[in-house]
């Protein structure tokens, strides 16, 4: 009786398996057709995604040769000496920087116009296209456009200085001028992004939440700090997000204003990583600052979204 | 009194308004003002502020000068195979996402988002590597095919795949419907909006791309409208004007597509905002 039983027992996983068997092909049939829909998708990811990732990460334990071809392993050794080097200290900081230049005052300036341009006034859609104006610029285009500006001897900017009777600058090859002077360069390309995202977080807020406190009696900054801001915070974190991970890839400005000078001072990460890949031609080193790059980015996102999520009101 | 007061007020704000607007607008503005000046006065000091004797000749010898049609043709090209390839790969993968059960969905899905992880320029060495080793250095293939997907696109046509009633797929069903029927001729009609925003933002991205063009186009008959103004930074003081000039006519498509599709571009842009 008991043997019975066990032999029962045994076999009973054995037909549930066979039971399952169809499901489970029937499993594989319907992965295989919808792989036909993913299948495009997941070709191009796979070749100009996760291979380059991998691939960056392996590149980094091998020497470069001076022609460019991959020499020695040296594993870690490579990571160790470029991750603690100077000058990726330096670009490391030169980016820190440039974050804390473009991203915060980008901001206030596109609440600032958005607020300014959310009034309900006669032709305020003129207003709004000006705003907006700089989306139309590309990189390139923006910074042609200030390298006019900021030209030390026709430039604008230092005809304003001449006329308040400041001496010139030449901005650009000034140590403690061509950061700040990309950085402005950068606010103004990407003004119009923030002013849009912004404007369109105020325009979602209910207008009954405005009106119910303003019949509790809040005054117009009592309603900014009470209604407007806890409403848009979704808004500004996104904004601040995106804005600093686009401050973290910025390489045509300078590429274009400044070719990283001068003496380094303008040389960010993606600047430094293309100098070493593609001047010098050392993939090695190249990557191993990529791959810093890419743990940064990542980091980034997790502590500010950690650090945000407490303060920002969700609906 | 009242009614003065109520006056000043908007005055006020007029002022406000305008004074921004005018600081925001006037490096374009001079932009344009420097592109029509002669050579002689793009040098004078006091700086001319208004093209009182506009050249209109300086574009026409900016585009003589500067393979500008050129340059612009490729951006044109590159961005639009850019944004139909993203259009198809990610209405495909969406319906996939939306539609269809199958095992690994979840871990597939995760995967498609967790490449919104990698910035580009982390993966921009190998991935030169690769176009070099395949030989398409100064190609088309070089500048679309590495963009030919979107998870972000993915992600929101899913997100409004989701909100289209089951119910139509049960009635396209038994009206005959396979899915790929389904898809081109109930799901996709209902999703112009989101489609469009997608191209519209997908464009932009495109024509604005600066560092993976500056890699693997060199001659001038491959370079995209914006490497090839860049290559301009360099030139003497006094053909300024001809700069600028080539600086307003590469800016000019962008700035029509944005005032004839602003409503799209806005949609796309604050998508990911709103949506949190």
């Amino acid at each position: 009786m008991d043997a019975a039983n066990a032999t029962a027992d045994q076999r009973l996983p054995l037909m549930a398996a066979a039971r399952r068997l169809p499901q489970r092909l029937r499993g594989i049939n319907r992965l295989g057709f919808a792989l036909i829909f993913l299948v495009p998708s997941l070709v191009i990811f796979s070749a100009f995604v996760f291979y380059p990732l991998f691939k960056a990460v392996y590149l980094g334990f091998y020497e470069t040769d001076p022609f460019g071809n991959q020499g020695d392993f040296v594993g870690l050794d490579q990571y160790r000496s470029v991750l603690t080097s100077e000058s990726f200290r330096h670009s490391l900081w030169v980016t820190f920087l440039f974050a804390l230049y473009t991203v915060p005052p980008g901001i206030l300036l596109g609440l600032a116009l958005a607020l300014l341009a959310n009034q309900k006034l006669p032709g305020i859609s003129v207003f709004r296209v000006m705003f907006s104006s700089t989306v139309a610029t590309s990189v390139a285009v923006a910074s042609l456009m200030w390298l006019t500006l900021l030209n030390p001897s026709v430039g604008l900017l230092n005809y304003f200085l001449v006329e308040i009777g400041q001496p010139r600058i030449d901005w650009l090859n000034n140590l403690d001028w061509a950061l700040p002077a990309v950085s402005a360069t950068t606010v103004w390309l990407n003004l119009g992004l923030a002013f849009i995202v912004i404007l369109a977080g105020l325009q979602a807020i209910p207008e009954e939440l405005y009106e119910s406190a303003r019949v509790e009696g809040a005054g117009s900054l009592s309603v900014f700090w009470h209604v407007t801001l806890p409403m848009l915070s979704p808004t500004l974190f996104f904004v601040s997000v995106v804005g600093t991970i686009l401050a973290f890839q910025s390489f045509g400005q300078i590429h274009i204003l400044t070719r990283g000078g001068p003496l380094d001072a303008t040389t960010v990460i993606v600047y430094s990583i293309w100098q070493d890949a593609f001047q010098r031609f050392d993939y090695g080193v190249a990557s191993v600052q990529a791959v810093g790059l890419f743990l940064l980015v990542l980091g980034l996102t997790a502590v500010q979204l950690r650090f945000l999520e407490r303060r920002v009101f969700y609906q | 009194m009242e009614r003065y007061r109520r006056w000043a007020g908007y005055a006020l704000r007029y002022a406000v308004l305008l004074l921004l607007g005018g600081i925001v607008v006037f490096p374009i503005y001079m932009t344009v003002v420097n592109s029509l000046l002669p050579s002689t006065t793009i040098i004078a000091w006091p700086p001319e502020l208004f093209p009182f004797d506009p050249q209109w000749d300086n574009f026409k010898k900016a585009l003589d000068e500067v393979p500008l049609a050129r340059y612009m043709l490729n951006s044109l090209v590159m961005s639009a195979v850019i944004v139909i390839g993203q259009l198809v790969t990610s209405a495909l993968a969406a319906y996939a996402f939306a539609y269809l059960r199958f095992p690994g969905r979840t871990l597939l899905f995760v995967l498609f988002l967790s490449t919104l992880m990698v910035p580009w320029e982390v993966s921009v060495v190998p991935n030169f590597q690769t176009i070099q080793r395949l030989g398409w250095l100064d190609s088309y293939q070089a500048l679309t095919v590495p963009f030919l997907a979107t998870a972000l696109g993915t992600f929101l046509l899913r997100q409004h795949f989701l909100t289209i009633p089951q119910e139509l797929r049960d009635a396209a069903a038994i009206d005959g419907y396979g899915h790929i029927r389904f898809l081109v001729f109930v799901v996709l009609p209902l999703s112009r909006a989101v489609l469009a925003a997608l191209a519209v933002f997908g464009f932009l991205q495109a024509w604005n791309q600066y560092l993976w063009p500056l890699l693997v186009t060199n001659e001038d008959s491959m370079r995209t409208v914006q490497i090839g103004l860049a290559s301009l930074r360099g030139r003497d003081v006094d053909t300024f004007n001809i700069t600028m000039a080539a600086t307003v006519i590469s800016a000019l498509p962008m700035l029509i597509m944005l005032v004839l599709f602003q409503r799209q571009l806005v949609r796309g842009l604050t998508a990911g905002a709103l949506k949190g």
